[in-house]
């Protein structure tokens, strides 16, 4: 087994696509990113891999989009104003069932933003983000070691569902550094791919497209996706829980903003309150069901995020409906000091309303 | 014996146009067709798809197609190319999609030299949303969207893709070819097989402009359509070779 080292999160992130077997990157620069795109200049042309530097995001994404659509690996990173450009073409890939790797490293927003830590952009990554019918699968690590598990894993989870994938990251997740063992946990698989466009040699011509004109053509297109996307909700929901038994209070935050909380948990219970955590880590599929049955038994849910509450919006539609829903967040870069999530957890402890969101950001 | 001296090429599906009858856009899929076939390489090429009349390429060409967003083409096309240098990779796109929408991605490609074929159909407006005006739409020519005519003072000049795209060191081809006559569609021929070859010899990008008549949203005639063309469109659009690198002069 190889050794633990210490790495930065997009350096984690990029060294996990290589051994994915991604071959094909396109990219925009953009911080706080910039890592990942100038690893893979390096070490992509060393594997006899592609490195484009396009344009633009419009660019990258169809980029990836025509070296996915032959069958490979293939992926883009950028942040916040970049993720809004390539929309489009995620709904094409969606729509024509095309996998791929898109990585958001959140920056500020709206407009050009702060490059700040942030979790502004959930809604964009789990709404799908561009227009039509559709989900992204969605994966939120917390650590530099998950920037490299979630990354492959999201290869694999792209592939096997033919739709695409996106790590949703921030600044402290790309940019610091811990110990991490940057080896596949299993042997990588890659799956045959005979929807492939790679010229019609032994077969009758095939297409990718996502036109459909014809009379309930459309309509039998999108409920076909909608199954699919049934099957991910079932199948492969990923999600932390801890401290869960016995807890007054359940929490449930992602990403950077469950480090955070975390530490808000000690500090808890060396004061002799008992907290539990749910940390989603697939944010599509959201742990709809886990938070449903923990908020059964725990009556107080807290939610923390960093952004004014969206994450808090899935965990309303999934907890129980006698549990009393309370939110903390702090958007546009404002980092909560564990400190603040720990008056926090206080409060919605000793608050006696039903559901309410206090959006008390900044205190 | 009687001798079969015409027929329809392998690559060209039997399907009936969903063209407008007179369009050239299924003439323009012919020779496109013809020229896969003449190298013999069906079987290793992959189609591009606009949007724009000529989404359903993959109803008319037996090879593989996989359809771009609006202007995205020479994108997808990129990265359909790098991932299979070994295939053959051709766009056919309008002019909405490559000089207005798609202008940066149709430039940088090109730039870039990447070895693909573009095929490119001016036909001055944008056929399949209606009619309005395009990038290449003449000057005081009435569309949709220029009721009164089009006027340089707001809607500024028709672009000239295939100059400016000669001007790019990436280019190894860049010609335009009309389809009015049976002189200029022999003439197209040449010009995309030509193209077709640069790409088979891997000498870089390579782009034929063809002027094509709309006249459904010009409202003429078919036959008016192409007199249109010979008389308004080729004067300002002039047909030629622009660039044709003759060796791998790669600066
Ligand atoms: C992003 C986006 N904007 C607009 C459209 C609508 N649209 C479809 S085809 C088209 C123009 C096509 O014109 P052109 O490229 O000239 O091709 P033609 O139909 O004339 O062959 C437009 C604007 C679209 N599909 N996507």
């Amino acid at each position: 087994m190889k050794e633990s080292q210490l790495v930065k999160g997009n350096v984690a992130l990029a060294e996990a696509a290589i051994q994915a077997g991604c071959r094909y990157y396109f990219g925009y620069p953009i911080t706080p990113q910039n890592d990942i795109p100038e690893y893979l200049s390096e070490h992509l042309p060393k594997q006899s891999g592609v490195f484009i530097q396009a344009e633009s995001e419009i660019a990258s994404i169809n980029m990836v989009m025509g070296a996915a659509a032959t069958g490979a690996r293939a992926m883009t990173s950028s942040s916040g104003p970049g993720i809004s450009l390539m929309q489009e073409a995620m709904s094409y890939m969606a729509g024509s069932e095309i996998p791929c790797l898109v990585v958001n490293v959140m920056r500020c927003g709206p407009g050009l933003g702060g490059i700040s830590p942030t979790q502004g952009d959930y809604f964009q990554a789990t709404r799908g983000g561009g227009h039509g019918d559709y989900y992204n699968i969605v994966l939120a690590p917390a650590s530099v070691q998950e920037m490299f598990d979630l990354t492959m894993k999201a290869f694999d989870l792209a592939d096997k569902y033919r739709n695409p994938a996106m790590i949703l990251a921030d600044a402290i997740l790309g940019q610091m550094k811990e110990p991490a063992i940057l080896e596949p946990r299993e042997p990588v698989r890659t799956s045959a791919k005979p929807w492939a466009i790679t010229g019609a040699a032994d077969r009758k011509p095939q297409y990718l497209k996502t036109l459909y004109l014809s009379d309930g053509e459309q309509e039998a297109h999108n409920l076909e996706l909608m199954r699919k996307y049934d099957v991910i909700r079932d199948k492969e929901v990923l999600c932390e829980a801890k401290n869960l038994e016995g807890a007054e209070l359940l929490v449930v935050a992602f990403g950077t903003a469950s480090r955070i909380v975390k530490t808000a948990m000690n500090m808890a219970r060396e004061e002799g309150i008992r907290i539990g955590l749910i940390r989603p880590i697939t944010l599509f599929p959201f742990p709809s069901k886990a938070i449903l049955e923990a908020s059964e038994q725990i009556p107080k849910v807290l939610v923390v995020e960093m952004n004014t509450g969206q994450m808090l919006i899935d965990v309303q539609v999934s907890a129980h409906k006698s549990a009393g829903i309370f939110f903390y967040g702090r958007p546009g870069g404002g980092v909560p000091t564990p400190e603040e999530v720990l008056v926090e957890i206080k409060r919605s402890l000793h608050a006696t309303a039903g559901i309410q969101a206090s959006k008390n950001s900044v205190g | 014996m009687p001798q079969q001296v015409f027929k329809r090429p392998r690559t060209l599906s039997d399907k009936p146009t969903h063209f407008c009858p007179g369009c050239t856009h299924g003439t323009a899929h012919r020779l496109v067709a013809e020229a896969i076939d003449h190298f013999g390489v069906q079987e290793k090429t992959i189609g591009v798809a606009c949007v724009g009349c000529a989404v359903f390429m993959y109803d008319y060409f037996n090879v593989d197609v996989i359809e771009a967003p609006h202007g995205r083409a020479p994108a997808v096309a990129t990265g359909v190319k790098r991932a299979r240098p070994d295939r053959i990779v051709f766009t056919y796109q309008g002019d909405g999609d490559l000089a207005a929408i798609g202008t940066s991605e149709i430039i940088h490609t090109a730039n870039r030299g990447e070895n693909i074929t573009v095929v490119f159909v001016n036909n001055t407006v944008y056929g399949m949303t209606g009619g309005q005006m395009a990038p290449t739409t003449m000057l005081g020519q009435q569309t949709t969207t220029t009721p009164y005519g089009r006027d340089f003072r707001t809607d500024g000049y028709p672009i000239r893709m295939a100059e400016m795209l000669a001007t790019l060191e990436g280019v190894a081809y860049s010609a335009r070819v009309s389809l009015h006559n049976a002189k200029a569609v022999l003439n197209a021929k040449k010009a995309i097989r030509k193209a077709f070859e640069m790409q088979v010899n891997e000498m870089g990008f390579s782009l034929v402009e063809v002027l094509s008549a709309c006249h459904t949203n010009w409202r003429v005639s078919p036959l008016e359509g192409q007199k249109k063309v010979e008389e308004e469109m080729i004067p300002y659009f002039p047909l030629g070779v622009f660039k044709e690198r003759t060796g791998k002069d790669f600066l």
